[in-house]
């Protein structure tokens, strides 16, 4: 196929026409800083609030509860380091999982250095969180619960509204990095319990460099950037008004479209599995086949390595990516993969795919076809294949 | 990320398959890491490496390190293939990423591993040559955040 056919929307999406058409006066005329005091300036405040709002609704928040900030990792460390130090005189220990985005699980192994305690909970093979061991993990001393709403590699999604309960009933803050999820799913902050949220724009088809952190009214935290007085005096920095303004937008459609690219996307989904499963032998799908994002699909094929894989789709024209560790510049493949109980050498050659609406079934069956074709390519190459052969002939 | 040497043999891997009784053969690396590789020598009665072939589990740099390897070494006499080291792979290659060292290094260990193999089945000792390491990352550490 002559045409790209993007398949890596967890990585990142395009940025809607209509996101981008809505950012670009912020840029020209209306280039004005929203803390001036001049009329064509201060009327940006009003474009930055528009879109706070949006977002306040789509999470079923107060508009005060909203906070921009430079991105869904920047949300995450302010989040926990925040938390953690306007709550270390009633505690030092923290809850989250072991399947976490590094932007969680690197802040938490920087916390552990600066004397905090860290409990990793463990999944089950589906991805999903072990609650009892999350109960059992709660001690007088736990400041923080930080559970991913969904999973980045896997798509597993996880059981929010329990866990908002349990961090309720012992008077813990729960937080939920939300970035895979947030326009994906339906997330209300009060119903679900969620003190603190993680949410990133480009995820969504609008703009990199621009996330925000729901925090719920009460919950203490400290700033991460200190400066001016901007995010009422948590949050300093001129605010990225194009960007705030395109998050609004893309906010707005993703809500809007909720429903309809679900059902598109599920669909795609599984007719990519289906296909995959009945025509690639020695394969799983990784995840939950239920509790999973419409978007996401996770396969390993035994005997392969990613990286070959994601190179040779490449040359296809195909974007895809891998939990490969070569993938990673680390020789351990990922971790959210071993978490689920995958063996090193099958969690090596796994393929993540991830959709969007703009794809197609023309561009999913061409893609199951390169598959097919690669992974033959590749199993011939593998010694572990042979391996597989001659003890399979011995048998 | 890759050089087009390395993109050429990694989508035009050069000697691939297998050699039905081999003089010599060779399996180092370990699916752990993600990265096993094999090679099989042809050796005739001369000590001139007649064939070689590999079968690579690994990136695209290991797959274009084992097929530049096999280039390297067939048509040479069993010392002068011991003198193609990591860096002459690499070399051949135009460079490698520096994560992706190690794959030469495999590389390298594959050739002596099947050369071991060669003098233990002949009871031959070959100057210079060492037991192969049962896993070549033993010595690589991970990065620190």
């Amino acid at each position: 196929m002559e045409k790209k056919i993007y398949l890596d929307n967890a990585a990142t999406t395009k940025t809607r026409p209509e996101v981008v058409e809505a950012m670009l006066p912020y840029f020209t005329e209306k280039f004005g800083n929203p803390s001036s005091i001049y009329e064509f300036a201060s009327q940006n405040k009003k474009a930055v609030d528009e879109a706070r709002g949006i977002i306040a609704k789509a999470l079923g928040a107060e508009i005060s509860e909203i906070y921009f900030t430079g991105g869904g990792t920047e949300s995450d460390n302010w989040a926990l380091k925040a938390t953690a130090d306007a709550y270390a005189s009633k505690g030092n220990h923290i809850i989250t999982s072991k399947i976490e985005h590094h932007a969680i699980l690197h802040t938490c192994e920087y916390l552990e250095k600066h004397g905090y305690e860290v409990t990793y909970v463990d999944v089950n093979e589906n991805g999903i969180i072990k609650l009892d061991q999350l109960k059992k993990a709660i001690r007088p001393t736990t400041i923080l619960i930080s559970i991913m709403f969904a999973n980045n590699e896997i798509g597993t999604i996880q059981p929010i509204k329990e866990i908002g309960q349990i961090a309720k009933e012992h008077n813990i803050l729960f937080h939920t990095d939300a970035v895979q999820a947030f326009g994906q799913l339906p997330i209300d902050v009060n119903e679900m319990g969620i003190d603190l949220l993680s949410a990133s724009a480009h995820k969504l088809h609008g703009p990199k460099g621009i996330g925000c952190l729901y925090i719920r009214k009460g919950a203490k935290l400290r700033s991460l950037i200190h400066g001016g007085a901007q995010e009422r005096q948590r949050r300093a920095g001129t605010e990225n008004v194009p960007g705030i303004v395109g998050f609004g937008k893309a906010v707005e459609i993703a809500l809007e479209t909720m429903e309809e690219r679900k059902e598109k996307q599920i669909q795609l989904r599984e007719r990519l599995i289906k296909r995959v499963m009945a025509e690639v032998p020695y394969t799983r799908v990784n995840g939950d086949r239920m509790k999973r994002l419409p978007n996401n699909v996770n396969f390993s094929f035994q005997f392969i390595e990613g990286e070959s894989l994601l190179i040779m789709l490449d040359m296809n024209n195909i974007c895809a990516s891998s939990g490969s560790a070569c993938t990673s510049g680390s020789l351990d493949p990922s971790h959210v993969l071993l978490a689920i109980g995958l063996p090193h050498e099958i969690a090596h050659g796994s393929l993540r795919i991830t959709l969007s609406d703009e794809n197609t079934e023309e561009e999913i069956d061409y893609t199951v076809d390169k598959i097919k074709e690669i992974v033959n390519k590749l199993r011939q190459m593998s010694p572990l294949y042979e391996d597989y052969l001659r003890g399979s002939r011995q048998k | 990320m890759y050089t087009e040497k390395v993109m050429d043999h990694f989508s035009n891997p050069r000697n691939m398959g297998e050699i039905e009784n081999a003089s010599g053969v060779g399996t180092v690396g370990n699916a752990k890491c993600g990265d096993i590789m094999r090679m099989y020598l042809d050796i005739d009665e001369n000590g001139v490496i007649k064939d070689c072939k590999f079968k690579t589990f690994g990136c695209g740099a290991a797959v274009a390190t084992s097929s530049m390897a096999t280039e390297l070494v067939k048509g040479k006499t069993v010392q002068e293939a011991l003198q193609v080291t990591n860096k002459t792979v690499m070399e051949a290659l135009d460079g490698l990423p520096p994560v992706k060292v190690h794959c030469s290094l495999l590389a390298e260990e594959a050739i002596h591993a099947a050369l071991w193999d060669y003098a233990e089945k002949n009871n031959i000792k070959i100057e210079g040559l060492s037991k192969p390491k049962e896993d070549i990352h033993e010595e690589e550490k991970e990065p620190e955040y």
